[in-house]
């Protein structure tokens, strides 16, 4: 690979432009370390990226056609393989519900779809919406009555019989989603930030909140009984909830007051499940609803104790920026690595996307600094499951709010409780009449669930467009002494909010000395020196002194890792 | 050494505090001169009463970094009443909206800034073509950033008032700011001042009688919009009981009722020469004067003739029992037994929340001041363990409803003595409606003095006070049927005088222990024959 306008000698090595590594980049360059930031992809922010319609379309080709990248290996003295083709991508399923067309406007989008369409029957004809549900019959034994509005939309859409509501909408096709598809950033991942997480505090602290925009979540919602239910979290919600009857909320608020404290669980429900916990607290069954499944955010087997550190959490974050303790970046998550990446920019990172690390000098005589990337595709790795759905306009509860969190109870054995977040055009995520629903989860059944409670969230908004997929979870490399001047990055994980302790530790490690991400300066107080500023002498080869520390990002950019 | 070389390297170069303090005092320094100079230039032509729009710029610099230099705003109210007087309308309009405009600048330097709030309503008054859409819109915006933002609800008002808003509107308004955020007095009170106008109380035939000057400031409202109102209050304390907010509201609610004008007791007293007339409110001295001489003039014959036979005549009705209860209000038993069922229920989950307790405790009295009376008792207890602070409040106000409710039971028994001894009283009321008790006995109590009031009981013989705290004897005047005072165990320092006064009883006060004390009583209290000290 062309590395000969990259510069000759940095002191951080990044590779991957995933939150992690985004971070510690702008933390290193800005207490003055030479950062080289490198991709191997051809956008930012690797897993977390948002995409347009048709970038989302071509990522998704990439990932069913592997490139093969082993042509461009080179040789050297130390042969080193770096695993260019791995994809932390699996089991990818795309869903296609709208026509392809009405008039053949774009080319090359019914070939794109054809080579997608292979897992849902609905591409070929126009619409079968009852072989969908039926082949999914033994999982919707429970959620029968929401799957029929489903049904029938989906044969409206066939007869084009449009009485139900929606006749304003003119019925989207594929071609008007691709011509339109600039407008769309779907991201790869669901996440909210906490509005007192480590996040939110990172891009306070460091300025970086200047780059992005933000929208606060609007509203917490759950399936109850059936029914899209609006939780009261906060005083205000409390206050006006129309279904908690008076006494419930006082219950419900004495709980929460209590959960502000920081006490800690009564020993006898420790490690025991926070819905036993919940049970013992004198709250009716919709209050211990609420409680477990959106405030908590807890499943089935969450301990007491970290349930009620999670409700500890939320009710910290809430108030500060509204009346839910959550943000959302206006334009979408991928948004976040990318103004970190910009903060290292500023600060003379140099970066370089298409573009990874082919080979390391391995230095023999020191072992310390000696490393060693092979290739290792078996790593055990668990598995995420995040889940992108395009849905028409949504129907009554929802489409009036920017963003909404909707919990969805576990409804029995292989349907976990899940967390989907709606995301409507104001969020510059999705077209008018379109809003979106993401959704990421640890995944231990298969993925159909997860959409077919989607489709019961909202009493059946017509589903134009799906996408799921697996995703590599970051995982430690086990048995492998790393050398210490190699850090692994993180993966996304299936929790709703971010956390970039792991970005701060590495980059103790780095410059222990320095302070992370202390606040920019303002421009007006920047000196610029020109003599000592010039740019650096492009040189053939690339050096990389033993001093270097390299960050991995992905587990995706190097499977394994061994000292020799 | 290569390390250090490349840390330095690349690192961007930031000013040190100390330079930018630096830069900052001569930034500082610049703009304090510009000012100065500014301010001296305003005073100026106004001391020259130079009304021109060079003025009307630098007063606009000056304010635009400082609005609360009320001088100022003073002067460009000058400037622009002049240039009224030679714009046409057209132009006028121009001015007073970047006026406006202005305004909103000075808004976000200090959105609580006194000059710049008036002079906006000010403007707001004088444009010739005034767009109130624009300036409500403008209020919800200030509400939205601090929905306490008093200037703001005061300007907002007289938006509402100039560009009338209907009710309706506005009670939706208080819905919405209550939803967003019901800690709020301003929205509560807001409410209070729109529901009598949007949902009057029907008219009772009861009150039909009443002058019609009172019935348009009624402040009752009717029964079905009171219902939503508890609901809705209830729902704000059960929520945060701990914010008293809606508890004042709850207790507006409650207690709409304004007693009826009457007079409850007369008392007239030929020896004496004496015409006592007590009314169940507080009257004002032309109403009561009138009703002198009406009173008189109409019971004139009777009266005479009893008083000439009798010497005295007494006359009072039983309307305590109402006047006692309509502390909160007239409603319906059926509707208060609901409110303090659900009070109820609250303390139960919150058993030390005052403002519960002191609801319950109202409720209670509303209810029925005597069957309730031993939990009522109980609840003051606990408010005064819970808060300790207003502990003497709370005494108080315990002390006014255990003379209430034994004024009560006086009434039943249909007796002329009043007795509370031992119920930790701790200031005395309602004197006026003891005008005709003889005997009074207020032992053991923890009462500090004998107020002024204390002259009320024209007909009192024996003045039983044993074992309180009372320091002075100053209630103690113009008592004609005096005869017996016990006032053992006191803190009492002078003494009164009451000529009727035979029997006294000072033993265990400081008093008795000074030189002569005995000759001294007998000086200012001739007719006392049995003095015990």
């Amino acid at each position: 690979m062309a590395a000969e306008e990259l510069p000759s000698e940095v002191d951080v090595v990044i590779v991957g432009t995933g939150l992690c590594e985004a971070v510690v980049a702008a933390a290193c360059s800005r207490v003055g370390q030479r950062v080289l930031h490198l991709d191997r992809r051809s956008y930012y922010a690797g897993d977390w990226a948002s995409f347009t319609f048709p970038g989302l379309l071509s990522w998704i080709q990439e990932q069913q056609q592997p490139a093969d990248w082993s042509s461009l290996l080179q040789e050297g003295e130390e042969l080193v393989h770096l695993n260019q083709s791995y994809s932390s991508i699996s089991n990818l399923q795309v869903h296609c519900y709208v026509r392809y067309s009405t008039c053949q406007e774009s080319g090359t989008e019914p070939e794109l779809n054809q080579s997608q369409s292979e897992p849902c029957t609905e591409t070929e004809g126009q619409s079968e919406p009852c072989g969908e549900t039926e082949g999914q019959s033994e999982s919707c034994t429970e959620t029968e009555g929401q799957s029929e509005p489903c049904g029938e939309t989906n044969t409206q859409s066939e007869t084009g019989n449009e009485t139900e509501g929606q006749s304003e909408q003119r019925r989207l096709t594929l071609p008007d989603l691709v011509r339109e598809g600039r407008r769309f950033n779907i991201d790869l991942v669901s996440k909210l930030l906490f509005s007192r997480g480590s996040l939110v505090n990172l891009l306070i602290q460091s300025n970086v909140s200047r780059y992005a925009e933000f929208k606060n979540v609007s509203r917490i919602l759950t399936i109850l009984n059936g029914n899209v239910t609006q939780v009261p979290c906060s005083r205000a919600d409390v206050f006006s909830s129309r279904q908690l009857s008076v006494v419930d909320k006082r219950k419900l608020m004495k709980f929460l007051t209590s959960c502000l404290d920081e006490n800690d669980p009564p020993t006898e429900f420790v490690g025991r499940s926070y819905m036993d916990f919940l049970e013992q607290q004198s709250l009716g069954a919709e209050l211990r609803h609420f409680l477990f499944y959106s405030i908590a955010g807890a499943t089935e087997d969450t301990p007491t104790e970290a349930g009620l550190a999670s409700t500890r959490h939320f009710l910290r974050c809430l108030g500060r920026y509204g009346n839910t303790p959550f943000l959302f970046p206006v334009y979408g998550l991928g948004e976040i690595p990318q103004c970190f990446c910009r903060m290292c920019a500023v600060f003379g990172g140099i970066y370089c996307l298409r573009h990874s690390v082919q080979s390391l000098v391995l230095h023999r005589d020191s072992n310390r600094y000696c490393s060693c990337l092979y290739l290792c595709p078996c790593l055990c790795l668990t598995c995420l499951s995040p889940v992108s759905l395009l849905c028409l306009t949504c129907l009554s509860p929802l489409s009036l709010s920017s963003v909404s969190l909707v919990s969805v109870p576990s409804l029995g054995s292989g349907f976990p409780s899940v967390r989907i977040v709606e995301l409507s055009p104001s969020t510059m995520t999705c077209i008018n009449g379109t809003c979106e629903y993401c959704s990421t989860n640890t995944a231990s059944t298969t993925t159909t669930p997860v959409r077919h409670l989607t489709l019961s969230v909202t009493g059946g908004p017509s589903v134009l467009w799906s996408l799921y997929f697996n995703m590599a979870a970051s995982s430690e490399v086990e048995g492998q002494e790393l050398p210490i001047n190699v850090h692994m990055g993180s993966a996304p994980d299936s929790a709703l909010g971010h956390d970039v302790t792991i970005a701060e530790k590495i980059f103790q490690k780095i410059v222990p000395d320095e302070e992370f991400c202390p606040p920019a300066p303002n421009p007006e107080d920047i000196i610029y020196d020109l003599e000592s500023g010039g740019p650096e002498a492009p040189l053939t080869t690339s050096i990389i002194h033993t001093h270097t520390t390299f960050i991995l990002g992905n587990v995706g950019e190097v499977s394994c890792l061994r000292t020799q | 050494m290569h390390n250090s070389f490349t840390k330095l390297h690349g690192r961007v170069k930031v000013k040190t505090t100390a330079q930018q303090e630096e830069e900052k005092k001569k930034e500082r320094e610049k703009k304090l001169k510009i000012y100065v100079a500014a301010r001296d230039a305003c005073f100026a032509k106004r001391k020259e009463g130079i009304k021109d729009e060079e003025a009307l710029e630098l007063t606009q610099q000056l304010l635009s970094s400082n609005p609360d230099f009320a001088t100022l705003w003073n002067q460009r109210r000058e400037i622009l009443m002049h240039l009224e007087t030679i714009k046409d309308e057209d132009e006028m309009q121009k001015i007073y909206e970047s006026e406006l405009h202005f305004l909103e600048s000075c808004l976000k330097v200090n959105p609580k800034s006194y000059g710049s709030w008036f002079h906006r309503g000010w403007v707001s008054a004088r444009l010739p073509r005034p767009n109130w859409v624009r300036e409500l819109s403008l209020c919800d915006r200030c509400l939205s950033l601090d929905d306490r933002n008093f200037h703001c609800w005061d300007y907002r008002r007289m938006v509402v008032k100039m560009s009338g808003v209907p009710v309706e509107k506005e009670l939706e308004f208080t819905d919405r700011l209550i939803g967003s955020n019901f800690s709020n007095y301003s929205s509560w009170h807001y409410r209070s001042t729109l529901l009598p106008l949007l949902h009057p109380e029907s008219p009772d035939p009861k009150s039909s009688g009443d002058p019609p000057s009172s019935q348009a400031h009624s402040h009752r409202v009717c029964e079905e919009q009171l219902l939503k109102e508890y609901e809705l209050v209830q729902n704000a304390f059960f929520t945060d009981p701990n914010d008293q907010s809606a508890w004042f509201y709850y207790r507006w609610l409650l207690g709409r009722a304004d007693r009826e004008e009457m007079i409850s007791c007369v008392y007239v007293s030929r020896d004496e020469e004496r015409v006592v007339v007590g009314f169940s409110r507080p009257v004002n001295v032309n109403v009561f004067i009138l009703f002198v001489e009406v009173i008189l003039e109409c019971l004139a014959v009777v009266l005479l003739f009893s008083i000439v036979l009798l010497g005295t005549i007494q006359w009072s009705t039983n309307v305590n029992v109402l006047v006692f209860r309509s502390e909160l209000s007239v409603e319906k038993t059926s509707v208060l037994q609901s409110e303090l069922q659900s009070c109820n229920q609250l303390q139960e989950l919150e058993p030390l929340n005052k403002w519960c307790l002191l609801t319950i405790i109202l409720l209670m009295r509303a209810l029925d001041p005597l069957r309730y009376e031993k939990e009522t008792l109980a609840h003051f207890e606990t408010l005064k363990e819970v808060d300790p602070m207003r502990s003497a409040y709370y005494s108080d106000l315990c002390s006014k409803f255990m003379i209430e409710n034994t004024i009560l039971k006086m009434e039943y028994a249909e007796v002329r003595v009043f007795s509370i001894s031992d119920k930790n009283l701790t200031t005395l009321c309602h004197l006026d409606q003891l005008v005709l008790v003889t005997h009074i006995n207020l032992s053991s109590n923890q009462l500090h003095r004998l107020p002024l009031q204390f002259a009320m009981l024209q007909c009192l013989e024996v003045l039983e006070a044993d074992s309180n705290l009372i320091e002075n004897l100053e209630g103690l005047y113009h008592l004609p049927n005096l005869e017996e005072v016990l006032l053992r165990n006191n803190n009492l320092q002078p003494l009164a005088s009451c000529p009727k006064l035979k029997h006294l009883d000072l033993r265990g006060n400081p008093v008795t222990l000074s030189d002569g004390i005995e000759a001294e009583i007998k000086a200012l209290l001739p007719s006392v024959t049995k003095l015990l000290l």
